[in-house]
C-alpha cells in the first residue's frame, strides 16, 4: 500500500512534463529518414513481393463481386425510382429460392478462394518461417526501446541503434523483443511487421533483394516519441556489409551494462550509433530481465 | 484531503487546452444560466431529467451521441490539421503529449459516446413501439442506464478541463497503459468513465434482451418481428455477452494501477497479451454491436421506401444471427502480428472471411428489395444508398485485411483507419443518420428538412470519401497510425486532401443542426397528424406521432410480418368498442441521482480522493437501495381517457 501511496505521489508529480525533450530532438529526426518509397508497392524483397501479390489477388477476386454489386445498387435504385412510370412495381414479391440460392453461394464461393489463399499464405508467409536460401541466415536481435531502436548482431559481437545494415540476397532472422512497451516492428519495403512484446522473443525471416536504404518505423504505439521512432535498412552487397563489421568493430563504445542502461532511459533518440562489441548474453537478459536490469518508471524530467 | 487533485490538474499554462477548456465551461454555464433564467428546471425534471418513458430516454441517448459526436469531431478536424502540416522537419501545433490525448480522446468519444448512444437510443425508441408494447420490460433500470452512459461522457469532458485524458489509444494497451508507463490520470479518467458507461450499457442490453423475448404484442412471433428487433435482440444479446469482458478486463488493469497487482505488467508474471486478447474478445463483438442494428434501419428504411416487403426476410434473420455467432471468434484477427503461427492465423482469418458470407447475403437482399419497387427518394433512402456503395467498399478492405500474410503489411497502417472508419462511418453513422431522419418525425410529430436533410447526407458522403481513401494509399505507401509528425514530405499531398475532406464533413455537421434548427421553427407547416408520414410498414407507425405515454391505447393484434401494413391493407382502422385502463409508470429520480454519485465516485477514484469515493459509491448504494424499496404505483389512464382521445386520433372532424 505504501508503495501505491508513492507511486501516487510520484506520479502526480511528473504529470506534466515539459516540452523542451522533443523540440531538442528535431534537427536529428530530419537527418535521419528523409528519403522516400512507394512502401508496401513497392516490394524489394521475397516476402514483400508475395505480400503484394496476395493483396492485389485478393482485391480482384473480391472486385469480381463487389463492383457489380454498387453497379446494381445505383442502377436499381435509379431505375425503380417511384416517378419512373415504365418501372415493374411488384409489392407483394419477396421471396425466390433461386435468387437465395444465389445470393448465399456467391459470397461463399468468394470465401472459399479468399480462405485458400489465406490458409497458403498464412504458412507461406509465416514470419517465423526460415526463408529458402543456400546462403546461410544472418542472425539480428531487435530491441525496442524508449524510443529507439537497438539491433544486436548476436553472431558478429556488434550492435547498432536506428539503423540496421544488412547484405543482399542474404535471409536475415530476426529475433525480436522489447525493454519497454509493445512496438511492432515493420521495413514495409521488406514485408510483414511484428511485434516486439516485453518478456516476450518474436521471430521474423526478411530478405532484401537489391541493395538500397528501405525506411523502417514501429508500427505500434508506444508513446509521446513513437513519431520518431524510424530507422533505416542499408542493404549493401556481401562485400559491402564485410567492410562495415570491419568498420564498426574498429570504432565506438563497447555495449555492456552500463552502456546499455543509459541507451534504455526514456526520450527520443534518432541518432544512429554503433557498438564496437556486446556483452554476449545481453539480448537474454533484456528478454527476461534480472531485477537490476528492470526498466525504471518512464519518468518524464 | 484532495488527493492527487491541485491547481497545476488545470492546463493555465498550455493556451489551446486552456481554450477549449474556457469554452467549455462558459458553454455550460451559460447553458445552465439560460434554463435557470428561463425557468425551465421544472420542465425538464419532470418530463425529461426524471422520466422512464422508454421514449423520451431514447430521445435523450441520441441526443447525447449528437453532443459528443460534434465533441470526437472537433478532435477529428485537430488531428487533420496538426497532419496536413507536420511533414518533413515541421512539428505541427500540437505537441505529442496533447495530439497523443486528441486521438485517444476521439476513438474513445466516438465509439462509447457517439455510436452507442445512437443505436441504444434508436433500438430504445423504436424496438418497444415496433414490438406493439407499451414500454420495455424494466422503465427505471433504463432511466438508470441512460444516466450511467450519460455519467461516462461527463467523465471524459471533465479530463479536458481538470487534468489530462488518456495518451494511450482508445483500447489503452498495457504496459503502455500501466503505471510504470503512463504515470498520470489520464488513463484513470478513460477506465473510470468506460467503467461507469459500461455498467449502464449491460443494463440497457439486459433490458432490452427482455423485453424482446417476453413483451411481444399478441400474435408477434419471432418469424413475425420485424428485422429491425431481430438486429437489435442480436446486438444486445452481444452487448449482455461481451462487455463482462470489458468489465472485468479494466478491472483487472485498475488493480494494477490501484493495487500494484501485475496482471498486465511487465514484471511480476504479468502479460499485456492477456489484456490485448480479453479486450479484443470484446472489442470484435462491440463491433456487431454497432453495426448490426445499423444494418436493422436499412431493412427498415429500404422496405419502407420502396414499398414494399423486406426481400428474404428468413435469410435476413439467418444471417443476423450468424454474425452474433460469429463475431465472437475472430478477436485474433486485431493481432495477426502477435506472432501466433501459421495455424491459429490461419484459422482466425478464415472465420473472419466467413462472416462476409451472412454480411454479403443482406447486402443482396437489400438489393433485391430495391429491385421491382417503387422508390422514394427521402432523406432517410439517400443514407441507404450511400451505405449499400461504401459498405461495398468496406467490407471489401475488410476481409481483405482478414488474410493474415496481407494483414502483415497493412495492419496499423492508415489503410486500417480508412477501414473502420468506411465501415463505422459508412455503416453505424450512415445507419443511424438514416434512422434520425426517418424515426424523428415518429418522436416529435413533425418531419425534419427534405433539403438541409439532402445537403447533410451529400457533405457526408463526398467528405467521408476525400477524407478516407488518401488514407487506403498512405496505408499503402507505408505511413502508419497514430503519428504526430512524419519525414516522408510525399505523403502530405495526400494528407491535404484528407484535410480538405474533413472540412466537408463539417458542413454535413452544421447542414444537420440547421436542418434540426429550421425544422423547429417550421414545425406548424410539417407537422404529421396521420402518425404515418412514410406510408411505412410496422407497427410504430399505427400510432400517433408522437405517441402517448402508453403507446398502444389497444394492444396490436399481429397476424402476419409488417403488421401495420397489413391493416392497411384491411382499410381505415376504426375505434375499439371499450377500452381497458391502463397503468403508466412513475417517473423516477432514481437514474438521475444514482448516476451523480457515479460520478462523484468516478471523479474521487482518478483523483484518489478516498473519503469521497468512500462517499460516493455507498450514496449510490443507497440511493438505489432507497428508490428499490419505495413504493412508487403507476398512474392509471381510465377508459374514458382512452377513448376520447382514440376518438380525436382516428376520427378528428367528427363531433363528439
Amino acid at each position: 500500500m505504501i508503495a501505491i501511496m508513492q507511486l501516487a505521489r510520484h506520479a502526480r508529480y511528473c504529470a506534466r512534463p515539459p516540452r523542451l525533450r522533443i523540440f531538442a530532438a528535431l534537427p536529428a529526426a530530419c537527418l535521419l529518414v528523409s528519403c522516400r518509397s512507394a512502401g508496401v508497392l513497392d516490394p524489394q524483397g521475397p516476402v514483400a513481393s508475395a505480400e503484394r501479390l496476395i493483396l492485389i489477388n485478393a482485391t480482384a477476386i473480391m472486385l469480381v463481386v463487389v463492383l457489380p454489386v454498387i453497379v446494381l445498387t445505383l442502377s436499381f435504385a435509379l431505375w425503380y425510382r417511384a416517378s419512373n412510370a415504365r418501372a415493374a412495381y411488384e409489392p407483394n414479391w419477396s421471396y425466390s429460392g433461386y435468387i437465395e440460392l444465389v445470393t448465399w453461394s456467391i459470397p461463399a464461393m468468394v470465401v472459399i478462394l479468399l480462405a485458400a489463399v489465406g490458409w497458403i499464405g498464412s504458412h507461406e508467409l509465416d514470419p517465423a518461417r526460415e526463408l529458402q536460401s543456400d546462403i546461410k541466415p544472418l542472425r539480428i536481435e531487435v530491441v525496442s526501446l524508449d524510443w529507439k531502436w537497438l539491433f544486436i548482431y548476436p553472431d558478429q559481437q556488434v550492435a547498432a541503434v536506428n539503423q540496421v545494415v544488412i547484405p543482399v540476397g542474404t535471409p536475415v532472422e530476426f529475433m525480436l523483443t522489447s525493454a519497454s512497451v509493445m512496438n511492432s516492428f515493420f521495413v514495409p519495403q521488406l514485408g510483414s511487421q511484428i511485434y516486439t512484446m516485453p518478456g516476450m522473443t518474436t521471430r521474423l525471416n526478411l530478405l532484401a533483394e537489391r541493395s538500397g536504404d528501405y525506411p523502417g518505423l514501429s508500427a505500434n504505439f508506444s508513446g509521446d516519441g513513437f513519431s520518431d521512432m524510424r530507422f533505416l535498412v542499408h542493404a549493401v552487397p556481401a562485400s559491402g556489409f564485410e567492410t562495415w563489421l570491419a568498420h564498426t568493430r574498429g570504432e565506438g563504445p563497447t555495449l555492456n551494462a552500463d552502456a546499455y542502461s543509459r541507451l534504455a532511459r526514456t526520450g527520443s533518440d534518432t541518432t544512429v550509433r554503433t557498438y564496437r562489441s556486446v556483452d554476449r548474453d545481453l539480448f537474454e537478459r533484456i528478454v527476461h530481465p534480472p531485477p537490476q536490469l528492470a526498466a525504471a518508471p518512464r519518468t518524464e524530467e | 484531503m484532495l488527493g492527487k487533485l491541485s491547481w497545476t490538474a488545470v492546463p493555465f499554462d498550455q493556451p489551446i487546452p486552456m481554450a477549449a477548456s474556457l469554452f467549455i465551461v462558459v458553454g455550460v454555464l451559460s447553458m445552465l444560466g439560460l434554463t435557470t433564467w428561463k425557468g425551465w428546471w421544472p420542465y425538464l425534471w419532470r418530463e425529461w431529467l426524471t422520466s422512464v418513458d422508454h421514449k423520451r430516454i431514447g430521445v435523450m441517448y441520441v441526443l447525447l451521441a449528437l453532443v459528443l459526436l460534434v465533441r470526437g469531431f472537433i478532435d477529428a478536424i485537430m488531428m487533420r490539421s496538426q497532419l496536413a502540416i507536420a511533414a518533413g522537419s515541421a512539428q505541427g501545433y500540437l505537441p505529442p503529449e496533447h495530439y497523443d490525448q486528441i486521438f485517444s480522446a476521439h476513438g474513445t468519444i466516438m465509439i462509447f459516446f457517439m455510436a452507442m448512444p445512437f443505436v441504444i437510443g434508436l433500438m430504445n425508441f423504436v424496438v418497444p413501439l415496433q414490438l406493439g408494447v407499451r414500454d420495455v420490460a424494466f422503465p427505471v433500470l433504463n432511466a438508470i442506464s441512460f444516466w450511467l452512459t450519460a455519467s461516462g461522457a461527463l467523465l471524459v469532458n471533465i479530463s479536458l478541463v481538470v487534468g489530462e485524458f488518456a495518451r494511450t489509444g482508445w483500447l489503452a494497451y498495457p504496459p503502455l497503459s500501466e503505471l510504470q508507463f503512463s504515470p498520470g490520470v489520464g488513463v484513470d479518467y478513460y477506465l473510470w468513465a468506460l467503467q461507469i458507461s459500461g455498467i449502464g450499457t449491460l443494463l440497457a442490453g439486459i433490458n432490452m434482451v427482455t423485453t424482446i423475448l417476453k413483451m411481444r404484442a399478441p400474435g408477434m412471433t419471432y418469424m413475425r418481428m420485424p428485422v429491425f428487433c431481430w438486429t437489435a435482440l442480436c446486438s444486445s444479446m452481444l452487448i449482455v455477452a461481451a462487455f463482462p469482458i470489458l468489465t472485468a478486463t479494466f478491472g483487472m488493469l485498475l488493480l494494477d494501477r490501484y493495487v500494484g497487482m501485475h496482471f498486465f505488467t511487465n514484471d511480476g508474471g504479468g502479460n499485456c497479451m492477456l489484456y490485448v486478447n480479453l479486450i479484443w474478445a470484446w472489442g470484435h463483438p462491440e463491433v456487431y454491436i454497432l453495426v448490426l442494428p445499423a444494418f436493422g434501419i436499412f431493412s427498415e428504411v429500404i422496405a419502407a421506401f420502396s414499398g414494399k416487403q423486406l426481400f428474404g426476410y428468413r435469410s435476413m434473420v439467418v444471417a443476423t444471427l450468424a454474425i452474433c455467432v460469429l463475431s465472437f471468434m475472430v478477436w485474433l484477427h486485431h493481432f495477426f502480428t502477435m506472432g501466433a503461427g501459421a495455424d491459429v492465423n490461419a484459422v482466425f482469418g478464415i472465420m473472419s472471411m466467413i462472416i462476409a458470407i451472412p454480411t454479403g447475403v443482406k447486402l443482396f437482399n437489400w438489393l433485391f428489395t430495391l429491385y421491382r419497387g417503387r422508390l422514394r427518394f427521402e432523406v432517410p433512402v439517400l443514407w441507404a444508398i450511400g451505405f449499400m456503395v461504401t459498405f461495398a467498399v468496406g467490407g471489401m478492405t475488410g476481409v481483405l485485411m482478414a488474410v493474415p500474410p496481407a494483414d502483415f503489411v497493412l495492419h496499423n497502417s492508415l489503410f486500417l483507419v480508412a477501414h473502420f472508419h468506411n465501415v463505422i462511418i459508412g455503416a453505424v453513422l450512415f445507419g443511424a443518420m438514416a434512422g434520425y431522419n426517418y424515426w424523428f418525425p415518429k418522436a416529435f410529430g413533425f418531419t425534419l428538412d427534405k433539403r438541409l436533410g439532402a445537403v447533410s447526407f451529400w457533405c457526408w458522403l463526398i467528405g467521408f470519401y476525400l477524407a478516407f481513401m488518401p488514407l487506403y494509399l498512405l496505408g499503402l505507401l507505408g505511413m502508419t497510425r497514430r503519428m504526430q509528425h512524419y519525414a516522408d514530405t510525399s505523403w502530405q499531398p495526400y494528407l491535404i486532401v484528407a484535410e480538405v475532406g474533413a472540412v466537408v464533413i463539417l458542413g454535413g455537421i452544421v447542414a444537420t443542426i440547421a436542418q434540426l434548427v429550421v425544422s423547429i421553427r417550421t414545425r406548424a407547416s410539417r407537422r404529421d397528424l396521420t402518425g404515418d408520414p412514410w406510408d411505412a410498414r410496422t407497427l410504430e407507425w399505427s400510432t400517433s406521432s408522437p405517441p402517448p405515454a402508453y403507446n398502444f391505447a389497444v394492444l396490436p393484434q399481429v397476424e402476419s410480418l409488417d403488421a401495420f401494413w397489413a391493416m392497411k391493407q384491411r382499410g381505415p382502422v376504426a375505434t375499439a368498442e371499450r377500452y381497458d385502463s391502463i397503468e403508466v409508470p412513475r417517473n423516477s429520480a432514481n437514474g438521475f441521482v444514482t448516476a451523480f454519485f457515479a460520478v462523484v465516485t468516478g471523479f474521487a477514484m482518478i483523483w484518489h480522493i478516498w473519503w469521497m469515493a468512500i462517499l460516493g459509491v455507498a450514496s449510490a448504494v443507497l440511493t438505489l437501495l432507497a428508490f428499490g424499496w419505495m413504493e412508487r404505483g403507476a398512474d392509471e389512464v381510465s377508459g374514458e381517457q382512452l377513448a376520447e382521445a382514440e376518438r380525436a386520433r382516428l376520427h378528428p372532424m367528427e363531433p363528439a
